[in-house]
């Protein structure tokens, strides 16, 4: 499952992000350069309104940067139009959200299969209920949403985040708006859904303690890259 | 306190008062308008009739009756109307005409408007006649030209534009040509027996009460067989034909305000829905109950005064429209004044309705509790308590009340509303049913977007209701108008397939019937039927003179059955059209027998409560003549042939005065102008109706309605729209959500615009054949119960109808959800659960 380590699966090169209202001008963003390789864990802290969801964000291909360029399993996000970017994201990205953001007007299995869905695949319930399964709501397959707890939800979202095998996982402080307990059973699922497939996984998150589980660490502060325990070449150093 | 806390939701909620809009501008204008007619005929009531009495008879006025005449006094005018040919020489067309003769100075009050102007003393003088405008169009005539009526040739001085109380519509089927009274005699067409309707027209001098005076002659009246048109019944009948036409364009502009009333609540009911958190921390904030529900009470308030405010300027707007939509009905000019009292009474009924509907979704804020500030998503609870039920029944029963107001009826008013509420609740239901469906319904194995699609019929807050209901009911009111008048057009074409008689001639004279039937036959047309018409009245029944029943003040004496002309006929043998149901045929017996067998129509023995052994005298031209009722009969009155109430065997009335009808079928037009002109160059009295002519008329009448009923109804289409752009915006928002969680998911843009096209093609479907099944019922009931004919709606229309409805439902929602593809999807990072 580690075939692919070593090799750098998201690059971001001088990412710069303005926003503009009316006649001033905001940088949210200043000049952010890392890379990450195949397989690896990253956690992006920082203060609130440091500009990590931003970064994450730039990362994924969810917006364009003011200035930069982003390369995503080796492919050049800057040069393609939206559409594009959402088909790199339905190869080789998954998500995971502070607000779960599962659709509520499908079951848990359903939503689980959407990305692949998208690529109108058949044949994939085997798989959908398998990863559901492996996040232990194995007995949940047909429920909605909104029958399910706020940590159950989130599960279903890390199942749907892994159904297309992605390369790179995204994750916005997946633990925000859970308790301690459940938090941290959705942790578990992540890291060992990273362990079982080789994903690389991106993690914003407050919770110190599950910033040290990664691999690896960058703390933003207005904007600005202060701190990359990793700047190297993603070698697996220990943690501030 | 109540702007401020709109601010956010200020344009949404806008853009649903403009609902309402459409149905008071409708209401307004109908009020407004209603009541300029009113006027109307009041200023113009003399005008209506053009004198101030009219005394008219169908046979020529004997001395016994002259005598009468002159004793009443006042200035008086003559006018004889029949029906006749004209023949246009230049062209060689003919046509079946209205023939008028007058002498004298009618019309007293207003004035015949003819085309040059002077051509109206021409005429008087004896110079020529004046021919309906549309009629000279039709065969390319113009003034000056020469025409002939029987033996007289004679000039156009004028195109006939407009008479006092007469309408466009009523000229239509036989056009009027006004002649000079001492003209008529050298037309040679006016014989013993003929049809005409003789008029005496007065001008009274100033102090004598008409109604009165018609009183005191009633007796008089009744015995010399006179009847009578005061200018004070003219008032009151045209009065009620126009309130009839007045009250069904209200009725029709009120659904558009019910429709818009629907948009409204469920604006507030979104309203309501975002707002409940607001509440929650106000009331934790130490805001009482009702002050938190009076916030949002002033906030409707306003937005429901706006939308009447607006309502009613537009509603002024429109009544400048309205005269010209019903100008073919209404027989006088219709000054443009506004009427604010009925701009009032419309905005206050507009406002009433506005209110109920706002305030039903806004009683949900009573019960927001402060601990909602915890939960996290908050759905109102789906029972309404008893205020909401409270203001339902309020609202049914204002529907009730105004259908009521606005109906001459109490059936039709309670029909209308039933009717109403059905088709509401009808709609209602089907979304319900659909709703559950979605949810349930799953479509295992369908492509993804259709799934998405069809699952978003279902998804919490969608607008499924609100799309089916103002959908809905918009394609079932067009639909049902379109089937209704093609069902009755279809009724009054049915006889023209196959061998069915189509043209008629009528007026010929005994001593013509061989010459005119061998002309026909050269003309290679067959004859299909001919029959002796001898008109009489009736004398008495079973002993009691008419007279004395007609005064029975028990006001049960069917009057127009005891007083009207009885066309008879007598024949050999029962007709295709007729069934003997009592009583036995005698096809002939020898003259001289007395009392004479007679065979009468079901309907009209009833209505005359005759049965079979009766005795019934009839006034034949002048003589008694004793008859019984030996059979019933019933005449299927639709087909195109000469149909009788009465029908007497051969041999006693062979002497009686008489003319005859001959029924014969034309293939074209060209071949009924042949045929017409080759009669009315041999025999100029007698007279043919094309009753494809006819029928192509009254095709345009019927369209004319239509059109005036179409232009109501559109008011109804308009809201529905406006609900449709109001409710898609509504639901924008979160489209927007789910379409750009989809986009992060990897879906294309193409992927996102498919699921909301599946969305709405299933919702613009659903209404649609909704409104097409409700339209099927709805003009299936009219068909049978109101106009009692055989229903057999064309499918294009629906099929039309599910297109367009389907089509438009999907543009909106594309148009409408413009950009929903395009957020940047990085926007679902930061937007809350
Ligand atoms: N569309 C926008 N227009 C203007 N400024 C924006 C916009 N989106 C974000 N910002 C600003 O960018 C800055 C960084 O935002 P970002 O969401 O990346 O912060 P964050 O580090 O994720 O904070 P938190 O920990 O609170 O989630 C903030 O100051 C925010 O106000
Ligand atoms: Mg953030």
């Amino acid at each position: 499952m580690r075939g692919t380590e070593g090799q750098v699966i998201l690059a971001a090169e001088h990412l710069t992000k303005t926003y503009r209202s009316g006649e001033r001008s905001l940088d949210v963003l200043r000049d952010v350069s890392f890379s990450l390789p195949s397989g690896e864990t990253l956690a992006i802290v920082g203060p609130s309104g440091s500009g990590k969801t931003t970064l994450l964000g730039l990362c994924a291909g969810l917006d364009a940067p003011t200035q930069g360029t982003v390369r995503l399993a080796g492919e050049d996000l800057g040069g393609m139009d939206e559409d594009g970017r959402a088909r790199v994201r339905n190869l080789h990205v998954g998500f995971v959200f502070q607000s779960f953001q599962l659709i509520p007007t499908l079951t848990a299995i359903e939503n689980v299969m959407v990305p692949l869905e998208l690529r109108g695949e058949r044949g994939i319930e085997p798989e959908a209920s398998r990863l559901l399964r492996e996040v232990g709501l194995g007995e949940r397959l047909g429920h909605y949403p909104a029958q399910l707890s706020g940590g159950e939800q989130q599960r279903v979202a890390i199942a749907r985040a892994f159904i297309n095998r992605p390369k790179l996982l995204f994750a916005d402080e997946p633990t925000g708006n859970l308790d301690t307990e459940t938090g941290r059973k959705v942790v578990e699922s992540l890291f060992r859904m990273n362990e079982a497939m080789g994903t690389a996984l991106v993690l914003v998150t407050h919770d110190l303690e599950l910033a040290r589980r990664a691999g690896r660490l960058i703390r933003l502060r207005g904007g600005l890259l202060v701190e990359d325990s990793g700047s190297g070449h993603g070698g697996r150093m220990g943690t501030s | 306190m109540a702007w401020r806390d709109s601010r956010a939701s200020r344009r949404r909620l806008l853009l649903f008062t403009s609902c309402i809009v459409v149905g008071i501008a409708a209401l307004v204008a109908v009020g407004s308008f209603g009541r300029a007619l009113e006027n109307a005929i009041e200023q113009q009531a003399k005008a209506l009739l053009g004198a101030d009495l009219s005394i008219g008879s169908r046979v020529r006025f004997t001395p016994e009756h002259e005598a009468f005449l002159s004793s009443l006094g006042g200035e008086q005018a003559r006018e004889i109307t029949f029906s006749s040919m004209i023949v246009f020489p230049r062209s060689g067309g003919t046509r079946l005409i209205q023939l008028r003769s007058l002498e004298g100075g009618f019309p007293y009050y207003g004035a015949i408007e003819a085309d040059p102007p002077e051509a109206e003393a021409q005429f008087r003088s004896g110079s020529g006649v004046l021919v309906e405008e549309s009629l000279l169009l039709q065969f390319g005539a113009v003034v000056g030209d020469e025409v002939r009526i029987g033996s007289l040739t004679t000039r156009v001085v004028g195109a006939l534009r407009k008479v006092p109380g007469e309408t466009v519509a009523f000229a239509t089927i036989a056009p009027r040509v006004y002649l000079r009274l001492s003209e008529l005699a050298s037309t040679g067409l006016l014989r013993e027996g003929s049809l005409a309707r003789y008029r005496v027209l007065f001008r009274m001098p100033e102090g004598v009460n008409v109604t009165e005076l018609v009183a005191e002659h009633q007796e008089r009246l009744d015995a010399l067989r006179l009847s009578v048109a005061t200018v004070a019944q003219r008032q009151e009948d045209l009065g009620q034909a126009m309130r009839n036409l007045y009250q069904f364009l209200n009725l029709v502009g009120f659904v558009a305000l019910l429709l818009g009333g629907v948009g409204i609540a469920s604006a507030i009911q979104v309203h309501v829905k975002q707002k409940i958190p607001t509440v929650a921390v106000l009331r934790c904030l130490g805001c009482s109950v009702w002050e938190a529900f009076a916030i949002y009470v002033v906030q409707g308030v306003a937005l429901g005064g706006l939308g009447v405010l607006v309502g009613a300027i537009a509603g002024l707007g429109i009544q400048h429209a309205l005269p010209r939509v019903v100008a073919d009905f209404v027989p006088f000019d219709v000054a443009m004044t506004v009427s604010w009292g009925a701009v009032v009474e419309a905005a206050a009924v507009g406002f009433g309705i506005c209110l109920g509907f706002t305030l039903l979704p806004l009683m949900a804020i009573r019960r927001v509790a402060p601990l909602e500030v915890l939960r996290v998503a908050f759905e109102p609870r789906r029972r309404l308590d008893r205020f909401q039920w409270g203001t339902i029944v309020l609202l049914g029963l204002s529907v009730v009340a105004f259908a009521l107001a606005h109906t001459r009826r109490w059936q039709d008013g309670l029909g209308f509303a039933g009717g109403l509420m059905l088709a509401f609740g009808v709609l209602a239901l089907v979304s319900r049913g659909v709703i559950a469906a979605a949810r349930r319904v799953r479509l295992p194995g369908w492509p993804f977007v259709i799934r998405q699609g069809w699952a978003s019929v279902h998804r919490p807050n969608n607008r499924t209701l609100l799309l089916v209901v103002s959908l809905g009911l918009g394609t079932f009111l067009l639909l049902t108008l379109q089937w209704t008048q093609t069902t009755l057009l279809r009724q009054l074409i049915s006889g023209q397939e196959g061998n069915r008689a189509n043209a008629i001639l009528f007026d010929i004279q005994p001593d013509q019937r061989e010459g005119v039937a061998a002309l026909v036959r050269e003309n290679g047309m067959k004859v299909l039927d001919e029959a002796p018409i001898v008109t009489m009245r009736l004398k008495s029944i079973r002993g009691r003179p008419v007279e004395e029943i007609l005064a029975d003040t028990d006001g049960k004496a069917p009057g127009w059955a005891l007083r009207r002309e009885f066309r008879t006929t007598t024949s050999e043998t029962l007709r295709e059209s007729e069934k003997l149901t009592a009583g036995t045929w005698i096809p002939r017996v020898e003259p001289g027998v007395e009392p004479v067998p007679m065979s009468l129509e079901e309907g009209i023995a009833k209505e005359l409560g005759v049965g079979l052994g009766d005795e019934v005298v009839w006034d034949v031209q002048g003589v008694p003549v004793r008859t019984t009722v030996t059979s019933l009969r019933e005449v299927d009155w639709r087909r195109v042939q000469p149909n009788f109430f009465v029908v007497f065997p051969a041999g006693p009335m062979d002497d009686a005065p008489a003319f005859h009808v001959l029924v014969t079928r034309v293939e074209s037009a060209e071949e009924s102008a042949r045929l017409q002109r080759a009669v009315v160059d041999r025999y100029p009295n007698v007279s043919a109706v094309d009753i494809t002519l006819v029928l192509r008329t009254l095709d345009q009448i019927l369209g004319k309605i239509a059109f005036a009923i179409r232009f109501m109804a559109m008011f109804t289409v308009a809201t529905g729209l406006l609900v449709l752009v109001a409710a898609v915006l509504s639901g924008r928002w979160q489209r927007v959500r789910e379409s750009i969680l989809l986009r992060v998911l990897g879906a294309s843009r193409r992927q996102v615009l498919r699921i909301l096209l599946v969305e709405y093609a299933v919702l613009g479907l659903l209404a649609a054949v909704t409104g097409v099944a409700l339209a099927l019922a709805g003009s299936a009931a009219l068909a049978v119960w109101v106009f009692q004919v055989a229903f057999a709606p064309p499918l294009a229309p629906a099929v039309w109808a599910i297109l367009g409805v389907t089509g438009l439902t999907v543009a909106t929602g594309l148009i409408a959800s413009r950009g929903v593809a395009t957020h940047p999807p990085l926007e679902i990072l930061r937007s809350e659960g």
